[in-house]
């Protein structure tokens, strides 16, 4: 069942919450809302839930207009954040609840209802959890068993309020795959809230990146990451490096530090952005670059080694983070306090009058000579 | 307020178990001599002047025809304020929490009002209101309904002034619901009813039931509200308190103590029931 957001607006007193919102989900995508706290999101899925009324625009199920169909019939499976579980009633009698409120006529015979909730229970693999009461669930089980509950209706559309972010990592992981197994597997169309980008870019098939009551932009992950539409998406994608200067004769100076561009550019002031794998570190500086930069941390974190640098002659509103392989880390053994220059293969920069970043590249000739690699 | 963690006690510090928060000791120590000073002391008291008597003149005392008549107009009468109470205390603690409209704090402030007014002068007040010449008993008499001087009037008595109890215990619980618990209901496809029937209702049931048997226990002592509304007759409206001011007036310490005594003890018997029953609701949720 797709869902089609047209033109919603909200307002809480003098707080724009959500401003001209639009955004159609294909039947069957699991669709991230991505944003910081505040952004609106958690407020745009409660209105496509019905729990909140928009001060104006609709919202279409499959092409029909429910923005006037009230939360109790639009029969949506809606997962809070805090689980909101009931908590005198067992696991059992929480998924029990939505097939015992129903009417009399439609209401299941109470072996058929006891044999749905032993197959809900079953998927979400806590069928040995039945008796139990929420409070001596751990925060995992009781998410699931939330989860377990909105299903219990066949709902065409799920709805996830921050589903996993009252979970510790691991746990979060695990259940993160889980979703997506489920909703693959199920086939229903699926929204959740996040402000966890890498959770947003993992699970969805297309993520919306919401600022201030506004979408940012809707893409594919791989898509998003890039070719972000907007500084903002670009910020809040993963850490950035920002090198500013001033732009003379192809040259952005700073300090002692420059970047030697290999294209036109026609803005005097400039910021490039790099992300963390889209800087090489090396011993010494190359013909288009010099970023002299001292390591002022080294932590191993899983896959790649994170460096912390901070700028030598220049300046930077942050410290820099550029990750190298476990490889690289074996060969160089790089320390706290060793100096080392940064060379970027593909710098963002963002021109005045346009907002989409415009991606710079340097010919591969002019970067990779072996001697000066690390 | 700058000391290190074990600066309190040092010499026990290095102590394996010693308790986080200090004064344990201290605050349970005041807390049971004033508990002993104002409550236990006095129930000894009672219990010595009864002791005077023999146990067949005890048990003569409190059967005594009149006096267990007394029991049961009392107990009637406090049963159904309760009820009446629970009913209406519910209502107003769900209105002052879950709505706004002007008024509202008036509105709260009012519901201690019980509380603050000397018992007598809420009696005289509500016999001048229900006797048969009064604004509201006027109203009753085209009904042919009498209140003012029947045990009616008793009942009106003991819920105005236990009704805060009702609400002040209900009140906390229902601000402190998680509006999510609803939601998810709703979104089940539950009825507005059905909510407050299976999700409401039971989460505020523990605190419901406290107030109603608070309500309960202070309706059984109450005297000088009733007193004037009640009428007193014989067999009909006298109230227990009621006897013991009588037996108190023939200057009968032991048989007015006697009869205290009865009432002591069924209150605290249905207190103790009422917190161990909400230990073993609350025990249950937590699964134990």
């Amino acid at each position: 069942m797709s869902i089609s957001i047209e033109g919603i607006t909200k307002r809480f007193g003098s707080f724009q919450a959500l401003d001209n919102i639009s955004l159609e989900v294909p039947d069957g995508k699991l669709i991230g809302l991505l944003g910081p706290s505040g952004s609106g999101k958690t407020t745009l899925l409660r209105i496509i839930a019905g729990l909140e009324t928009a001060d104006s625009g609709r919202i279409l199920f499959q092409g029909e207009d429910v923005t006037r169909l009230h939360v109790r019939e639009r029969r949506v499976g809606f997962v809070f954040q805090h689980y909101a579980l009931f908590r005198h009633m067992t696991v059992a009698q929480n998924v029990a609840f939505g097939l015992e409120v129903l009417p009399a006529k439609e209401r299941p015979k109470a072996a058929e209802i006891r044999q749905r909730v032993d197959t809900l229970l079953e998927m979400v693999q806590l069928g040995h959890l039945a008796n139990r009461y929420p409070a001596q669930l751990s925060g995992g089980q009781k998410q699931r068993i939330a989860l377990a509950r909105a299903l219990s209706m066949k709902p065409q559309i799920l709805l996830l309020d921050e589903p996993f972010g009252a979970l510790d990592a691991k746990v979060r992981k695990d259940l993160r795959r889980w979703l997506r197994t489920l909703h693959d597997e199920f086939h229903f169309t699926s929204v959740f809230v996040t402000h966890d980008q890498e959770e947003a870019l993992e699970l969805s098939d297309q993520v919306a990146v919401m600022s201030a009551g506004k979408i940012e932009q809707v893409d594919s992950p791989q898509r998003l990451y890039a070719e972000p539409g907007s500084r903002f998406v670009f910020d809040f994608l993963g850490h950035v490096n920002v090198f500013d200067g001033r732009l003379e004769e192809q040259v952005v100076r700073q300090g002692e530090a420059w970047v030697r561009l290999g294209e036109p550019v026609t803005s005097k002031e400039l910021q490039l952005y790099m992300r963390s794998h889209e800087v090489r570190l090396q011993s010494m500086s190359e013909a288009h670059a010099h970023l002299p930069l001292r390591i002022e941390s080294v932590s191993l974190v899983g896959a790649e080694v994170r460096l912390e640098l901070s700028p030598i002659g220049w300046e930077s509103a942050e410290p820099w983070e550029v990750g190298i392989t476990h490889a690289q880390f074996n060969n160089w053994q790089p320390k706290r306090g060793d100096q080392c220059y940064a060379v970027p293969r593909v710098a963002h920069v963002i021109e005045e009058g346009s907002g989409a970043p415009r991606t710079l590249r340097w010919q591969a000739g002019e970067m990779d000579d072996p001697a000066a690699m690390i | 307020m700058n000391q290190s963690p074990s600066g309190l006690l040092p010499g026990r510090s290095s102590q394996p178990g010693k308790r986080v928060l200090p004064g344990f000791a201290l605050s349970l120590g005041v807390s049971l001599f004033f508990i002993s000073l104002v409550l236990i002391l006095p129930v000894t008291g009672l219990i010595v002047q009864t002791a005077g008597m023999g146990w067949a003149e005890y048990w003569a005392v409190v059967t005594d025809e009149r006096v267990v008549a007394s029991y049961k107009v009392t107990l009637w009468a406090a049963a159904l304020a309760s009820i009446i109470n629970g009913v209406v205390g519910l209502l107003l603690a769900w209105v002052l929490v879950r709505y706004e409209f002007p008024g509202k704090r008036l509105m709260d402030a009012l519901v201690d009002l019980p509380f603050a007014l000397p018992t007598a002068v809420a009696g005289i007040t509500l016999t001048a209101l229900f006797a048969p010449d009064g604004w509201y008993g006027q109203l009753f008499a085209l009904l042919g309904i009498k209140v003012a001087f029947t045990p009616l009037g008793i009942i009106v008595a003991m819920s105005f002034t236990s009704l805060p109890f009702v609400v002040r215990t209900v009140q906390p619980v229902l601000e402190d619901f998680a509006p999510e618990d609803e939601e998810a209901a709703v979104s089940l496809g539950a009825s507005d009813w059905t909510v407050f029937r299976r999700i409401l209702l039971p989460a505020m049931w523990p605190a419901l039931m406290t107030g109603v048997a608070l309500s309960f226990t202070r309706s059984l002592g109450e005297f000088g509200a009733v007193i004037f509304i009640a009428g007193n007759m014989p067999y009909v409206s006298e109230i227990i308190s009621l006897m013991i001011f009588v037996r108190l007036q023939e200057f009968d310490h032991a048989a007015a103590s006697a009869i205290a005594s009865v009432v002591l003890v069924a209150s605290l018997i249905l207190l103790l029931g009422i917190n161990l029953w909400q230990a073993r609701y609350l025990r249950r949720l937590q699964g134990r």
